[in-house]
């Protein structure tokens, strides 16, 4: 039978390309496929816009009513009685004035308010720092500026003596040098020897040096304590020296972790276990109380200093399982292949293996960087003067006793600012690093 | 279905000398408690294109991936021009510098342009200034005959352009060895034959070639040797006319008969 059926075909010309049929786009097809698709989702439709009415009808009034003009909160709700805008629960309308009065405050804190233009001009230059390492169409040339901030910062900030800042910063030539002048003896001797030189610098070397120069040159601008230091100024510096320290940190205890030498994995992975299984709060108070016990007598080892060591260890551990999330992503015919041309260890980790585990790491690695900033606000707990504490300190004032909303919504909308700033960061960093074509 | 270039084979620099490439004596692997690798000998003069079948699961790729010690072997010897491959880190990233590795899945790197791919190692190892290690790769690109996908990423090219760039990167770190394993058992039909001309061209020019493929006809066109693995065992080796004209085991006769009966 199947003689019969005839199977040959031949095409004689092949297809041009065509546009898709109208009905297929435009925007009366978009919202009936998006909203009215059936009857449930068109149910959850109408559901979703009477509820986002309802916020705004319960917020809205209360924004549009906002009085900016107050030095009290008596006197605010006075403005509002008059002005009408009063609903069941008394006085309705948002009293910015505490914000237009305190900005300064919860900005810098107690930092004395002459001196204002120091931190002002140390966050200008962190935007500059931060540029060339953002973004690559900056010069590269503003690196070194990059590099040579973090001391600038520390010197601007806390003031005092040049000399402390410059002898500190030559530890890290001493390291460098002992890196470069003893790579004739082998990567273990040189590594160690960048380690212990600058370290035994900073214990024994350091001070004296520093106090000595002082002596001869006192050069030097006014020096403001921590307990000064709060605001935003205070979570900016324990956030972005937490951020910066704990990437190559990560790196490092992910690589320790996956290393075949028994003892650095094992301490990588006490060291990950240990912090990840415990909370914050204790590591911050293990730093405003219990470290000074541990440390030599007479030592006087800043409390922000040691609350952004704490926070980076912390934050270390995380970014340490998030990036070996990204290695174990990784085929593993790319460490294959950069063995088979002769890359070492280093090299292939850091020209083929790290730029691709930290590429597939990206939305891990900034969802610990917000996390990061925002337990900032912990530090709260140990007395430290954060934007939550001036909150309450601001509260606690008699002309801004009830207040809340207004701080709180201030506050919250500016970590907002920077956590969505790096959320929309993360996401044009992935795009742009963005090569496979999938 | 045969696969190979229907023109001449230039057999003038395809000569065998006398010099030893590669001495393999005595060699054992385990995994584990499996025995991969038994008892392998081999030696392999500078010049030699060898074709090193089986069937799966016969050691031949593990075989082929200890000689640049991607895998390491737990007994007998291995001698790479000259140096032998041991625990000693030095060796084994001298050597692996020497010997050009061409793997399956072509394995080029995604965040890197293929020129990046190409001039990454001759900058790093070799220290060869950046615009000298580029000149050196397009060179090569050329020689693969796809120098105008030079600045595309490798995702954008098909698997045959892939495996031809993997083949470049390789040739520019201008090693004395090359190894491929398996290299056109990934590709579509279309794509095996742009491949195999490039080996086939490599191969006329003299290059020291060890091969584990399946393409016979590529075996019988340049091969001057076919070795037959089973069971981690070197079964039988001979020149490929002797190879698949009258091959004296049983169990190599078997596997031909499979592979070549339809």
């Amino acid at each position: 039978m199947s003689d019969s059926i005839d199977l040959t075909y031949v095409r004689t010309e092949m297809l041009p390309e065509q546009t898709p049929p109208t009905n297929a786009i435009g925007a009366v097809r978009w919202v009936r496929e998006n909203l009215f698709n059936g009857i449930l989702n068109s149910i959850l439709t109408i559901l979703s816009i009477l509820a986002v009415i309802w916020i705004v009808m319960a917020i809205g009034p209360w924004l549009m009513n906002s009085i900016w003009n107050s030095d009290s909160l008596s006197q605010c709700r006075e403005i509002l009685t008059a002005a009408g805008s009063v609903n069941h629960e008394g006085t309705h309308g948002a009293c910015w004035g505490v914000i237009k009065e305190r900005w300064p405050q919860l900005l810098f804190g107690f930092y004395p308010s002459e001196l204002y233009w120091r931190p002002t001009v140390t966050f200008v230059m962190m935007c500059i720092a931060i540029a060339p390492i953002l973004f690559p169409s900056v010069p590269r040339k503003v690196l070194w500026f990059s590099a040579a901030y973090p001391f600038l910062a520390v010197f601007m900030l806390w003031g005092g003596s040049i000399w402390v800042t410059i002898t500190a910063a030559l530890g890290f030539f001493l390291g460098f040098a002992a890196l470069t002048g003893l790579a004739g003896f082998g990567t273990l001797v040189a590594t160690t020897g960048a380690i212990l030189i600058p370290i035994l610098y900073w214990l024994f070397g350091w001070t004296p040096l520093s106090d000595g120069l002082t002596n001869i040159m006192p050069w030097g601008i006014e020096p403001v304590t921590t307990s000064d230091f709060g605001g935003f100024m205070l979570s900016i510096i324990i956030g972005l020296s937490g951020i910066v320290l704990s990437l190559p940190l990560g790196i490092l205890f992910a690589l320790g972790r996956q290393s075949n030498m028994v003892l650095i994995k094992t301490v990588s992975v006490v060291f990950i276990e240990f912090i990840r299984g415990v909370p914050l709060i204790t590591l911050l108070f293990t730093a405003s109380l219990l470290l000074n016990y541990f440390l030599p007598p007479g030592t006087n080892f800043d409390l922000v200093l040691r609350v952004i060591i704490m926070v980076t260890l912390f934050a270390t551990a995380y970014m340490a399982e998030v990036i070996r999330g990204g290695l174990a992503a990784l085929p593993r015919g790319q460490y294959e292949a950069a063995d088979a041309l002769g890359l070492d260890y280093w090299k292939a980790q850091r020209l083929i293996i790290m730029p691709q585990a930290l590429k597939i790491s990206i939305p891990g690695i900034v969802n610990t960087f917000i996390g990061l900033f925002k337990d900032t606000t912990l530090v709260v707990f140990i007395g430290l003067m954060d934007p939550i504490g001036l909150a309450s300190a601001i509260r606690a004032n008699s002309a801004w006793q009830g207040i809340y909303w207004e701080l709180f919504i201030f506050i919250g909308a500016v970590f907002w600012i920077f956590c969505f700033s790096m959320s929309r960061y993360s996401m044009h960093l992935e795009r742009r690093l963005k090569t496979d074509h999938k | 279905m045969n696969t190979i270039a229907e023109r001449a084979i230039d057999r003038s620099h395809m000569t065998v000398s006398d010099e030893v490439a590669i001495q393999i004596s005595n060699m054992n692997k385990w995994y584990g408690t499996f025995h991969v690798l038994r008892d392998i000998n081999m030696t392999v003069n500078r010049g030699e294109r060898i074709v090193i079948c089986g069937p799966s699961g016969s050691g031949k790729s593990t075989l082929i991936r200890c000689i640049n010690r991607l895998e390491e072997h737990q007994a007998g010897q291995i001698i790479v021009d000259g140096i032998e491959l041991s625990s000693d880190l030095k060796n084994v990233d001298k050597v692996r510098s020497e010997v050009g590795m061409v793997f399956q899945h072509f394995n080029l790197f995604p965040h890197l342009s293929i020129l990046d791919n190409l001039t990454l190692a001759p900058i790093w190892v070799r220290k060869t200034p950046k615009k000298e290690a580029e000149e050196v790769a397009m060179h090569y690109l050329e020689k693969v005959k796809i120098p105008e996908q030079a600045l595309k990423f490798p995702g954008q090219l098909s698997g045959g352009q892939q495996q031809r760039v993997a083949i470049a990167r390789s040739l520019c770190m201008k090693p004395r060895i090359m190894l491929f394993d398996e290299p056109t058992s990934a590709l579509d039909p279309e794509m095996i034959k742009e491949v195999l001309d490039t080996m086939i061209e490599l191969a006329e020019e003299g290059m020291t070639m060890l091969c584990v493929t399946h393409e016979m006809g590529f075996a019988q066109a340049v091969a001057n040797r076919v070795v037959f693995m089973d069971q981690g065992q070197i079964v039988e080796q001979n020149e490929p006319k002797e190879f698949f004209n009258n091959p004296q085991s049983e169990r190599t006769q078997l596997f031909l008969s499979q592979i070549l009966g339809h």
